[in-house]
């Protein structure tokens, strides 16, 4: 073993190494949970809400802007879905909330789109707006009946 | 029968008191640890032999379990047409399992078998006798700084072993299987969260709190013979092994 | 010489130990006077070292209570007993020096870990130390670097680096050559007639045991067979004292510990023994 003066330096560099590489986990990892809760809450009602987990992605224009937090049955009827948005992302009172797939058969995410409203919504308000999962019998019932396809 | 049920209650009564025993052994040490005095060089030391002295082949087992893992996920995704998830994959499979278990056993096998090969000669040559007989107590100076070097080095190690592996699974899935480097690194923010890490830094303090009491136990108990500290040192890799499985699955089971 | 004794500095009373079935040291009482060089002699398996061992608060007894000093070690909880042995010091078999340490440091490691003395204070009182052992100069070597003998002049140096007031030798001289065997009972003599020192050696070396002691206990078997000065010793008529003493292969002590006759093994055994 070296000397004492050298165990002490190298095994100091050690562990500000291993501090250096969990600093790098810490952000390359999600920005949301671990640290502390940020961002803001949003919730949203859907018919069917397709299976969507908490930890799913909540896109607008396809950009991550937040993750589900819970999902549950509401009334034992609807599907509640609650969302944690990042801080700076502002969504308008009249925004529209849809499940959607990644691909043919990938994960199920909510997207958002943009609303046109100039007021915007808070910590706990509700996205009003709403379409359900898609799935095959609605697709078709789509196709063929063009007209009635949107649920509310 | 009777003489099977009385084999098999003795043969748990040993177990039972067996670890019974080598708990107090870690119980004792960590209690002297609260009192003076306090040196800080033996943990020094210690910390430089395990965690120092593992460094090289921790990060070098990282590296190899990122590429592997690259590797076969991206067979196994590419089936799918989901090639964009391997940063995923490999990010989620090294933080909560691969990582912390991997390292583990590295460790074992580096620090843990020197640690029981190391005390069991100080206990063939006297040395843990001349100790005490100069009134410091041997569990303050030979198994606590070991005791706590391994605790503590391990989520150091892992937290390299975590690093590498994910950066190496990085050059196999974009620079050699094409991967867009924004999908991997972007997969990985979706996917993994905080309480990911968390439970790999949980993991590894408890994996080497396990390999030090094991080891450090195996060692103080060796019998005092060339043969009894050899038969010691494999018998607490296989064990210090097995126990870090064992605990990986009831914590896995709780995390989920 | 005997001397005056007014002191008991170790007790020990209905002291025995077991291993499993065997007995090492039978039920026995004994009294170790301050001052001066107690010799326990005997010949290998006499449960010398045990009891050694014993006294030191190293092996807990099977029965029977030990005092040091007047502080029942035998009941002590470890914290205190640790305490009481910075007033004790021993020199083992095979030295037992930390190996991870250099000579030096080996003989500053008392010093250092119960004084707060500054390091010029600590180098000298080692300088002194090893200058008495002869071995000045070494500090820098290594355990592994030194041979037998030069070890166990650094564990004597060490032992008594913090003048303790009872030092315990095992087998001081064994491994040593005539000088340095020399060197180290004149040492333990000397410096337990200069400082007061309580020395306990245990040793087969019947000459040298005999020509520093001032009280020797004779053991055979686990029982102390003998007890007294070295010219008591040696007037004993006691066959089994009178055969170790003059070191005889026949006598009531039997050389060989087989039970079964010699003849019977070389006509009987056809095979390896099993």
């Amino acid at each position: 073993m070296p000397n004492y003066r050298r165990v002490e330096i190298i095994t100091g560099a050690f562990v500000l190494l291993g501090i250096a590489a969990a600093f790098w986990l810490a952000l390359q990892v999600g920005q949301v949970g671990g640290f502390g809760n940020h961002g803001y809450r949003l919730v949203a009602e859907f018919d069917d809400a397709g299976g969507v987990r908490p930890g799913a992605d909540v896109m607008m224009a396809g950009v991550v802007i937040g993750r589900v937090e819970e999902v549950r049955l509401k009334d034992n009827e609807k599907a509640l879905v609650v969302m944690r948005i990042n801080d700076g992302v502002k969504i308008a009172t009249d925004a529209f909330a849809s499940i959607r797939t990644k691909g043919i058969i990938g994960d199920r995410y909510v997207r958002i789109t943009q609303g046109m409203e100039e007021e915007y919504l808070a910590d706990g308000d509700e996205i009003e707006e709403t379409e359900s999962a898609l799935n095959l019998e609605d697709l078709i019932s789509k196709y063929i009946f063009t007209s009635s396809g949107k649920k509310e | 029968m009777t003489a099977i049920l009385g084999r098999i209650g003795r043969m748990a009564l040993g177990i039972v008191a067996r670890a019974g025993d080598l708990l107090l052994l870690a119980m004792q040490s960590l209690a002297l640890g609260l009192r003076p005095p306090w040196r800080l060089r033996p943990f020094m030391e210690q910390l430089y032999a395990v965690g120092v002295g593992s460094l090289v082949v921790i990060a070098v087992t990282g590296a190899f379990t990122g590429m592997v893992l690259a590797l076969q996920g991206y067979y196994t995704l590419a089936k799918f047409g989901s090639e964009s998830l391997l940063g995923a994959g490999v990010a989620l499979s090294i933080i909560r399992e691969l990582g912390p278990v991997l390292g583990a056993f590295m460790l074992i096998g580096r620090a843990g078998s020197a640690i029981t090969a190391e005390i069991g000669v100080m206990r063939v040559t006297e040395q843990i006798d001349a100790l005490a007989m100069m009134a410091v107590n041997p569990k303050a100076r030979v198994v606590l700084p070991r005791l706590v070097a391994t605790t503590l080095a391990l989520p150091v190690l892992v937290a390299i072993f975590d690093a590498v592996g994910i950066l190496a699974g990085y050059v196999v899935g974009v620079d050699l299987l094409g991967v867009n480097p924004g999908a991997f690194w972007a997969e990985i923010q979706a996917k993994t969260t905080g309480e990911d890490l968390n439970e790999g830094w949980i993991k590894a303090l408890v994996f080497g709190f396990l390999i030090g009491a094991i080891c450090t136990w195996m060692g103080w108990r060796a019998k005092p013979t060339t043969e009894g500290v050899a038969a010691a040192t494999t018998h607490a890799v296989v064990l210090a092994s097995l126990a870090v499985l064992i605990a990986d699955y009831i914590m896995t089971s709780f995390f989920l | 010489m005997p001397r005056l004794c007014l002191r008991v500095m170790l007790r020990a009373e209905n002291l025995s130990k077991r291993f499993g079935d065997l007995v090492a040291v039978r039920p026995m009482d004994l009294a170790i006077p301050a001052g001066g060089v107690t010799c326990i002699m005997g010949g290998s398996g006499s449960g010398k070292t045990t009891l050694l061992r014993m006294l030191a608060g190293l092996l807990a007894p099977t029965t029977g209570r030990i005092w040091f000093d007047g502080h029942e070690i035998t009941a002590l909880s470890e914290r205190e007993l640790f305490r009481l042995r910075r007033r004790m010091g021993m020199v083992f078999q095979y030295s037992a020096l930390l190996n991870s340490l250099n000579v030096y440091e080996n003989v500053a490691f008392p010093l250092k870990e119960h004084t707060d003395l500054p390091e010029s204070v600590i180098a000298k009182v080692v300088a002194m130390k090893l200058e008495q052992v002869g071995l000045r100069g070494t500090e820098h070597l290594m355990p592994s670097e030194l041979s037998g003998g030069m070890m166990k002049r650094v564990a004597f140096a060490r032992a008594l680096v913090t003048d303790p007031d009872v030092v315990f030798f095992d087998e001081p001289t064994s491994g040593l050559d005539p000088i340095s065997a020399g060197v180290i009972t004149t040492l333990i003599h000397e410096i337990s007639e200069h400082t007061g020192m309580t020395a306990i050696v245990v040793t087969h070396d019947v000459h040298a045991g005999l020509a520093i002691a001032d009280h020797v206990l004779i053991m055979w078997q686990g029982e102390v067979i003998a007890r007294g000065t070295p010219d008591e010793i040696r007037a004993s008529r006691d066959p089994r004292v009178r055969q170790f003493i003059e070191g005889r292969p026949d006598g009531p002590i039997p050389f060989s510990r087989s039970r079964t006759p010699y003849w019977e093994d070389l006509i009987s055994r056809t095979g390896a023994p099993r």
